[in-house]
């Protein structure tokens, strides 16, 4: 069997979950299995902000914080989607459809200011974007 | 080889250390001042903190010195202004959250951050962030447990606690999580601590430089100026944890510190020796001596006690004869005090019915250790388990019975790779971190042991040459194992051959192997078998003698080592000298000026039986409880109710000293001066670490007393002197004095002033026997003397927990301890509960032939299926009302380890 880290590991059990978030068995069976402590799994797991311990949305919703996008105006963005989310960031909306997190960088400034849903990328970003990716997300999601 | 050194400038002058050092080391050797703060030597050395950065020349930038190797021509400055600029603004942001609140911390004055602080006369953070600090205080996995406080904010971040629990404590039960802003210590998910796999040793506390972490019951009773110190050895287990104790101005413990003894502990102690004092304190204990009248105590005099006494021992002896008294001496008490009780009950009643509760865990171990090398004690020291390859741990649930002996075996497991092999009938947590594990039927210790055996010959691993020069019966054992069948051993432990295979091989192959066992091996009715086959495992395979390779069986009580070898035994003065040896007898009764008895005197596990026939008319107790201790205790007690006269020195009315007729307050063991001797043979030094109560004496005190009264003048004028008696008669004592003892205990055999003490037994493979041959015995495996059947169709296995200590009488008074564990429970495996249709937490009946009791129900992923634990701390719910008290025929051991037993929903 290939040998795993214990990100890579963290990663898998993230990805598996429906509501995209570590259980406690997860972390249980990874300490099993690594034979490393669970407050080690635990320290490596939390220092990530990209993995969860908690219940999250179907899509992850990451806002760019970064200095080029904050003076392209991503701030806007922000309570754009708080507006069309009507959640806070760090929630997830009432049909669990959306987790709304905001990241320190995502090294794309070339394109800024942006935001990824899930492994997707968005650049170039206005509010109507916003509104129009959303809405469709939503459609495509009911579909 | 010569080592290597590299030369040096420290602050323009220069110098030569060995190659491989750190700065700091190296500064610390010439005493160069260098302050540290996350630094603590070989637990935590991650240099996070970085006040102890320094310069060195050519370097790009300020070198934290506590992690920097010393290299070859480095120029290095250790107090430049560039230095003491950096440290002080590292000290400002280990303080930006951190409250200013000295002067209401309990960690005043005993604070490292404080200390830093006060030297920079760093007087407020820059980076302070007020919100924060005032803030009202995280919820934190700290708040509901009953032993440590975490306060988050007072929390710098070094990672002390954290790395004493990774590398001290082997538990790692607490982590770094999340980081950045948002770092904190804490428990996986956040859980209370009490729900992780947190044993509460309180190492972390011991760490932490601030006032982040501490135990919650000192909280308020005063800062570290306001205790008197004492550094003692713990009274709970025999490892012997050198500690250090907190008086208050009250006269109260208020906080126990594990000491930094190298040998032993290694600034550990578990939760019992951290937590487990207050008992000392309690308003339980007895300062009065009383005499029971129409079945009533009431308080008398010491004089008025100890005359009654004296006039009654005497009736009794006269009427009866000296053999219708029995004497108790205690592991918990001192050597002097066991020195002394003995010499009351040769000498002055005129009986060898002098026992301890040694008799209940270890006799199988005296016996069947003296059989086979000559020397029924550990062969070996805590300080050498780190030379041994593999740990072999048989009956053994050291976690929880010896927590400080298991983290040294966990520590040397995880730094250097040593394998643990654990053999026990429930998957303990020293089972858990195995390399292998055997999980064998209760009692079939033999024909596992055997069957090791048999492969490691068959496989060509024993050690012919050792055997050769240094063992007699290999061949009579070869012979025995010829026909020995493996499949059928495989079916009496329960054990899948090939698991058998592995042990041996990893045993048997090993270049330096230890034994550890404990009552899993000798409470059994074949006890001293069992140990034999131990001995022969060691024998066969030439793992004795040395450093890391020998048979550690691990003692019990503080001073059950001690208590044996002073003498509190029926068969032998103190040094193991027999009674019916003429010209020992002469040596004794010249030295105590008495006539003294010949014939080996009754076993405690005998007393009860012996007091139901009428044989025993009276028993004087020194600080045991054996109407908790013994099996059947029903019967027991019985037998005790017939006795004309009890007398019970104790410091608690324990459940013997209830029934007694006469019972005197004694002074506890923090309150004494003295020495125990641990299961390594280390005799330690007590001091006394807070006077004794009012009202109560030393036990050797009272006993000299008594036999005084009873015409035998026995007038010491301390214990120092006690010992220096003791050893004057005792070969393996003779250099034992306790001003030899002040900084360092020595382990026995100590034959002279001189001599330093014994590391290691049987060096060389010397052993106390005819030629110096160690001998192997021939064991045939026979099955426990109680079997389940359809009626009891349980095997019913007894033993400790971590959070209490043996008869309760001590541990169920200490608050923290007893509200934590407040009840008894039955262990059971997930299978068996769902067979009896039964629930976590459910009252049961459990029941034996001897008698039932009522308890909740565990189901646990420990037991083996059929197997179910039951621990004797609990007077509500004792175990040994149910314990079969089936005798080993040499060492008289009771069978505290196999009972048949059914259980029953109430």
């Amino acid at each position: 069997m290939k040998k795993t880290s214990i990100l890579e590991d963290l990663q898998k059990a993230e990805s598996h979950s429906k509501e995209n978030y570590i259980t406690f068995k997860d972390v249980l069976q990874i300490s099993e299995n690594k034979k490393t402590p669970l407050s080690k799994i635990y320290g490596v797991g939390t220092f990530y902000s990209m993995l969860s311990f908690k219940p999250r949305g179907r899509h992850i919703i990451r806002i760019c914080g970064g200095l080029a996008c904050h003076l392209a105006g991503g701030d806007k963005l922000i309570n754009k989607l708080k507006e069309v989310l009507q959640v806070d960031v760090g929630e997830t909306t009432k049909d669990g459809l959306f987790t709304l997190e905001e990241n320190s960088c995502l090294g794309l400034c070339s394109v800024a200011p942006v935001m990824m849903i899930d492994d997707e990328p968005y650049g170039n970003l206005t509010e109507e974007k916003v509104e129009e990716i959303i809405k469709s997300i939503k459609e495509g999601t009911k579909k | 080889m010569e080592e290597k050194t590299v030369k040096v400038k420290i602050n323009g002058k220069e110098y030569e250390f060995p190659a491989g050092i750190t700065i700091l080391k190296a500064c610390e050797k010439v005493g160069i001042h260098i302050p540290t703060l996350c630094y603590l030597e070989g637990v935590s050395e991650e240099g996070s903190c970085g006040v102890c950065v320094v310069e060195v020349k050519g370097a790009r930038t300020l070198q934290r010195s506590c992690i920097t190797e010393l290299l070859e021509g480095m120029e290095i400055y250790t107090d430049t202004p560039a230095v003491k600029e950096a440290r002080e603004m590292n000290l400002e942001l280990a303080l930006a959250h951190h409250p200013l609140d000295c002067m209401t911390c309990d960690k005043n004055g005993d604070c490292l951050l404080q200390d830093l602080a006060y030297e920079f006369n760093v007087k407020k953070s820059v980076f302070l962030d007020e919100s924060e600090i005032y803030e009202k205080e995280k919820q934190t996995a700290w708040d509901t447990n009953p032993f440590i406080q975490f306060d988050p904010q007072k929390c710098i971040l070094c990672r002390r606690c954290v790395d004493a629990c990774e590398n001290q404590a082997i538990v790692e039960a607490i982590g770094i999580a999340m980081r950045g802003i948002d770092e904190k210590v804490t428990t996986p998910f956040n859980l209370p601590l009490e729900q992780t796999n947190c044993q509460f040793c309180g190492e972390c506390v011991q760490a932490c430089p601030t006032g982040a972490l501490i135990e919650k019951p000192r909280i308020g009773k005063g800062r570290i100026y306001d205790f008197k110190a004492t550094d003692t050895v713990c009274s709970y287990c025999g490892v012997g944890c050198n500690i250090r104790l907190y008086t208050d101005k009250n006269n109260n413990i208020v906080m126990a510190k594990g000491l930094p003894n190298k040998l032993v502990n290694d600034t550990r102690t578990c939760v019992k020796g951290r937590f487990g004092f207050e008992y000392v304190n309690s308003k339980d204990r007895l300062t009065s001596p009383l005499i029971k009248e129409n079945g009533k105590f009431r308080k008398a005099s010491w004089d008025e006690a100890i005359q009654y006494i004296a006039r009654k021992l005497t009736e009794i002896k006269n009427k009866y004869g000296s053999d219708s008294i029995g004497v108790l001496g205690s592991s918990r008490c001192t050597n002097e005090d066991n020195y002394v009780v003995q010499k009351f009950a040769r000498a002055v009643i005129g009986t060898n019915n002098v026992d301890n509760c040694a008799r209940l865990c270890h006799s199988s171990t005296v016996t069947g250790l003296k059989m086979a090398l000559g020397a029924g004690a550990a062969t070996n020291s805590i300080d050498d388990i780190k030379d041994a390859d593999v740990m072999f741990i048989i009956g053994s649930n050291m976690t929880e019975t010896h927590p400080v002996i298991a983290q040294i075996v966990k520590k040397h497991q995880k730094d250097d790779g040593a394998k643990i092999i654990v053999c026990d009938p429930r998957k303990t947590d020293i089972a858990k971190v195995a390399d292998v594990f055997i999980q064998h039927n209760p009692g079939t210790d033999v024909a596992l042991l055997n069957a090791i055996m048999k492969i490691i010959i068959d496989e060509d691993l024993v050690d012919e040459e050792f055997i050769k020069e240094h063992a007699v019966g290999f061949e009579q054992l070869k012979e025995e194992l010829k026909d020995f069948d493996l499949s059928e051993a495989s079916k009496i432990t329960g054990v899948d051959l090939n698991l058998i295979k592995q042990a041996a091989e990893i045993y048997g192959q090993a270049k330096n192997a230890t034994i550890f066992y404990t009552m899993g091996i000798t409470q059994h009715t074949t006890g001293t078998d069992n140990v034999l086959s131990i001995a022969n495992l060691a024998l066969i395979t030439g793992n004795l003698g040395r450093e890391g390779a020998g048979i550690n069986p691990l003692r019990g009580q503080a001073n059950v080592q001690g208590a044996c070898d002073l003498g509190a035994l029926p068969n032998v003065f103190p040094g193991y000298q027999s009674v019916t040896d003429e010209s020992v007898r002469e040596k004794f009764e010249q030295a105590w000026g008495v006539k003294l008895p010949k014939d080996v005197g009754l076993p405690v596990s005998k007393f009860g039986e012996a007091a139901l026939s009428g044989k025993l008319k009276a028993v004087y107790v020194m600080g045991e409880n054996p109407l908790m201790s013994e099996p059947d205790i029903n019967r027991v007690r019985e037998g005790f109710e017939k006795l004309e006269f009890i007398v019970v020195q104790d410091i608690f009315l324990s459940e013997t000293a209830q029934i007694a007729d006469v019972v005197l307050p004694a002074a506890a063991a923090y309150e004494k001066d003295g020495t125990f001797t641990n299961t390594e043979r280390r005799v330690q030094l007590l001091r006394v670490a807070k006077e004794k109560l009012k009202g109560t004496k030393f036990d050797w005190e009272i006993v000299s007393e008594v036999a005084s009264a009873m015409g035998y003048p026995m007038h010491y004028k301390n214990s120092a002197e006690i010992m220096d008696e003791a050893a004057s008669l005792t070969l393996s004592y003779a250099g034992i004095h306790h001003y030899r003892l002040e900084k360092q205990g020595i382990q026995w055999p100590c034959k002279d002033d001189s001599d330093p003490g014994t590391k290691i037994l049987h060096r060389n493979g010397h052993f106390n026997k005819p030629n110096g041959r160690g001998v192997i015995h021939a064991v045939k495996f026979k099955p426990p003397a109680e079997l389940p059947d359809k009626e009891y169709p349980f095997v019913l296995t007894t033993g400790r927990i971590l959070y209490h200590y043996h008869t309760g009488n001590e541990s169920r008074r200490v608050k923290v301890l007893d509200e934590f564990v407040p009840e008894n429970y039955i262990e059971i495996s997930k299978k068996d509960a769902d067979k009896l249709n039964l629930k976590d937490g459910e009252i049961v009946k459990v029941t034996t032939r001897r008698g039932s009791i009522k308890v909740k129900t565990r189901v646990s992923d420990r037991p083996k299926e059929g197997v179910v634990f039951v621990s004797f701390h609990f007077h509500e719910a004792a175990a040994n009302i149910l314990t079969n008290p089936a005798l080993d025929p040499i060492a008289n051991i009771p069978e505290y380890k196999v009972a048949a037993c059914r259980i029953e929903k109430v």
